[in-house]
């Protein structure tokens, strides 16, 4: 919004005298409001910030000491810093991207639509609808089902998470390493325990000694019988083989070999071994499934939060400065390109730099929203991780209502906050003088 | 600068061979610039379907009944659409606490939105056409008042309330909610008014029409458009907040985001309750966005600075 008064109000004075009354009928209503709830607090947080959080012993700038070299409030003001270095400027780039592209198709109308709908609804419901995405579980959060079906058709997936080899049969295994056999004998029994219930598909059969033939053979099986009995590291009746176990033969560090076990458990390499090589089970088999990001944890809290943020103003963004996009002169695009300029050309040095007015009002309309961001940050960080994602209005409301009692720090926080957008405030009015002179 | 208008003219970024014009461009252009434009498409698609996909989420998950829910993601209703069922609606919106916190957001919304845009239209015509001493110095006050953060009011505003009495109930909440709309509302319809031709007033004024009449049936009616973006505004603004509420509100008084949030504590247990309650919350200003984009989009324009 532009601060521009085209005309001053002017009429002729004789009637205007007689109105004086009515005028101030118009204007006091909301000047009292505006006093009572907008001026007054200014005046009130500001010496309210001088006490203590009873109120009643005056302790200077303390509060603000406080609000410096707490832990938990220095977090908020750290978080904020982030924010307001990373969330406006990713907002507007998102917006201009997709502000220039939608100029090149045709369902242009549906996708502002579709990107402008999230600026409608509450943080609370964004918040809501991101607390779910964003869930670690894949079975729950989309984000992370969706990482994991990406990771698994690149990677194999390990058969059998958590199993490891029977310890004392004369193989060795470092924890969660390799399976190792060194010098293997012609056949290689490689009883494993630990394999989770459910792991072992129905198709597995019996483990059984390979067939006698040429190379390395062996059997992987589950050195476990069903309701007891057997002795450990031999293929008792009852115990089942593990098919789909990867196993190598490797000599000297280089892999020689790789195959996959039976449904009975059984492997073979054909190659004669020499006497330094060693069957090799990759703890790959055994590793934990991939289970995608922690996006609500201590690390990834504030970046998950920032993009539920870009959810929701990327399309404010994008209509504005397509807004600003339509008003542009085509004349020099065109001339460029007859020119034979690149459509990237075109736009580095002529649509950005002719947009970059729009750019800054845009900009500077996120740095002043996400200064006193707060319910997406209140609703997204689950409980224990709250600290880490913390922000100063967040902080606010937490040390003057939500249990923290202390509305000399509240108050505190609230005058930095307003100290924060103190500039703009005396640009919106430095403009609005000027628009009028 | 709507979303309704019609799209800018686009730019082709294929130049087609016209008798008049250019000359076709050689072969290995074209097919870069269709692969470009195949590349836009893709980058548009992905990025709808990322904007799509969370609200779909919510949808289907406030679908789906509690027991299903613990089985698996929302997405695998899509594959067995018999498991969506209204019934969570019905426990929701059949008794209990979500129809009064629904009813207790229209007690605060509607006058918080009637009561900013009534004062805020007097008051700014009163700045744009009425003169009385000090008026451009106040006015240039209320402009600075335009960035000052809700936060600033809460606690003194609180304890200003507490005195009175209002604080943890409707009209306490309400009250906030005007004080902190009226500086952008005020500002908005002033600059509206002033649109207005002075010649239009003038002759009014010769004709012998009371300045009370002016406002009126001149005045207002011409600023029909920005006291439609205002009350969009200002109404979404209202029904969408938490903040306020969590502070200002009782329990009797709480709206439907204040006792969603008092559910949070349980997240992942009760998605039967969040998911429902959070569409219905955000099925009202998707409505009114829909209904009315072009007031929407100027109010959100304008608005953007709170």
């Amino acid at each position: 919004m532009s601060l521009r008064s085209p005309r001053r109000g002017r009429a002729s004075g004789g009637a205007l005298r007689r109105h004086r009354g009515l005028a101030l009928l118009f204007v006091l209503p909301a000047l009292l409001l505006l006093g009572a709830l907008v001026v007054y607090p200014i005046g009130y947080s500001v010496a309210r910030s001088l006490f203590d959080a009873s109120g009643h012993r005056f302790v200077g700038l303390d509060n603000y000491g406080t609000a410096f070299t707490d832990h938990a409030t220095l977090t908020a003001v750290r978080n904020n810093a982030i924010w307001v270095a990373v969330a406006p400027a990713l907002v507007t780039a998102v917006g201009l991207v997709f502000a220039v592209l939608t100029e090149k198709v045709r369902w242009a109308t549906a996708f502002k639509l579709l990107v402008f709908m999230p600026m409608a609804i509450s943080f609370l419901a964004a918040g809501i609808i991101f607390r779910t995405v964003y869930d670690a579980d894949p079975h729950r959060g989309v984000l992370n089902a969706a990482a994991v079906a990406v990771h698994d058709t690149f990677n194999d997936q390990p058969t059998y998470p958590g199993a490891h080899l029977r310890a004392g049969g004369g193989l060795d295994q470092a924890q969660g390493g390799d399976v190792t056999a060194p010098a293997p004998t012609r056949v290689v029994l490689l009883p494993l325990v630990g394999v989770q219930p459910g792991a072992v598909p129905a198709t597995a059969r019996t483990a059984r000694e390979p067939a006698a033939g040429d190379g390395v053979s062996g059997t992987v099986f589950l050195d476990f019988v069903p309701g007891g009995g057997g002795h450990p590291g031999r293929l008792d009746a009852g115990k089942k083989g593990l098919p789909g176990v990867t196993v190598q033969l490797r000599d000297g560090g280089r892999t020689v070999d790789t195959t996959t076990t039976a449904a009975d458990g059984t492997f073979r390499f054909g190659a004669a071994p020499s006497a330094t090589a060693s069957v090799v089970i990759p703890a790959a088999n055994f590793a934990a499934p991939y289970r995608g990001v922690d996006w609500l944890g201590p690390a990834f809290i504030t970046p998950a939060i920032i993009g539920a943020y870009i959810w929701i103003w990327a399309g404010f963004a994008m209509v504005i400065i397509a807004g600003g996009l339509a008003n542009l002169p085509r004349e020099t695009i065109e001339a460029a390109r007859i020119d034979g300029a690149g459509e990237w050309q075109v736009f580095r040095r002529i649509t950005v730099p002719q947009l970059a007015p729009v750019l800054g009002v845009v900009f500077i309309t996120m740095v002043i929203n996400v200064m006193k961001i707060f319910d997406l940050v209140y609703i997204i960080a689950p409980g224990p991780v709250q600290q880490d994602a913390s922000v100063l209005a967040l902080r606010l409301y937490l040390v003057s209502f939500g249990g923290g009692n202390d509305q000399g720090l509240g108050s505190a926080l609230s005058v930095l906050l307003l100290l924060l957008v103190v500039p703009v405030m005396l640009l919106n009015v430095r403009h609005f003088r000027g628009s009028r002179a | 600068m709507t979303t309704t208008q019609a799209a800018p003219p686009a730019t082709t970024t294929v130049p087609a061979p016209t008798p008049a014009g250019r000359p076709a461009l050689p072969r290995t252009a074209r097919v870069a610039a269709l692969t470009r434009s195949g590349l836009v498409q893709a980058v548009l698609t992905v990025a709808a379907v990322a904007w799509l996909v969370p609200t779909v989420g919510l949808l289907v998950s406030s679908l789906r009944p509690k027991q299903v829910a613990a089985t698996g993601g929302w997405w695998t209703a899509l594959t067995e659409p018999a498991q969506l069922t209204l019934q969570n609606y019905t426990a929701l919106l059949g008794g209990g606490d979500v129809p009064k916190a629904l009813w207790n957001t229209v007690l605060i919304s509607v006058p918080a939105t009637l009561l900013t845009v009534a004062l805020a239209a007097g008051a700014g015509y009163a700045f744009a056409w009425m003169r009385f001493p000090g008026r451009d110095a106040v006015f240039l006050g209320v402009v600075g008042l335009l960035v000052v953060p809700v936060q600033v009011g809460l606690i003194p505003v609180a304890k200003l309330e507490g005195a009175v009495g209002l604080f943890g109930t409707v009209p306490g909440v309400v009250l906030f909610h005007v004080g902190y709309g009226l500086p952008f509302a005020v500002f908005l319809m002033r600059n509206h008014f002033l649109e207005i031709p002075a010649e239009l007033l003038e002759a009014a004024r010769m004709d012998g029409c009371s300045e009370w009449r002016i406002f009126r049936t001149l005045a207002l009616p011409l600023a029909a458009p920005a006291v439609a973006s205002l009350c969009i505004f200002q109404f979404l603004w209202v029904w969408n907040d938490m903040l306020v509420a969590l502070i200002f509100a009782g329990n009797d008084s709480q709206p439907l985001t204040v006792y969603l949030q008092s559910q949070m504590r349980q997240f992942g247990s009760n998605m039967d309750v969040l998911a429902p309650g959070a569409f219905v919350s955000l099925l009202v200003p998707v409505g009114v966005f829909l209904c009315f984009q072009r007031f929407f989009v100027q109010g959100a324009m304008a608005g953007s600075v709170k």
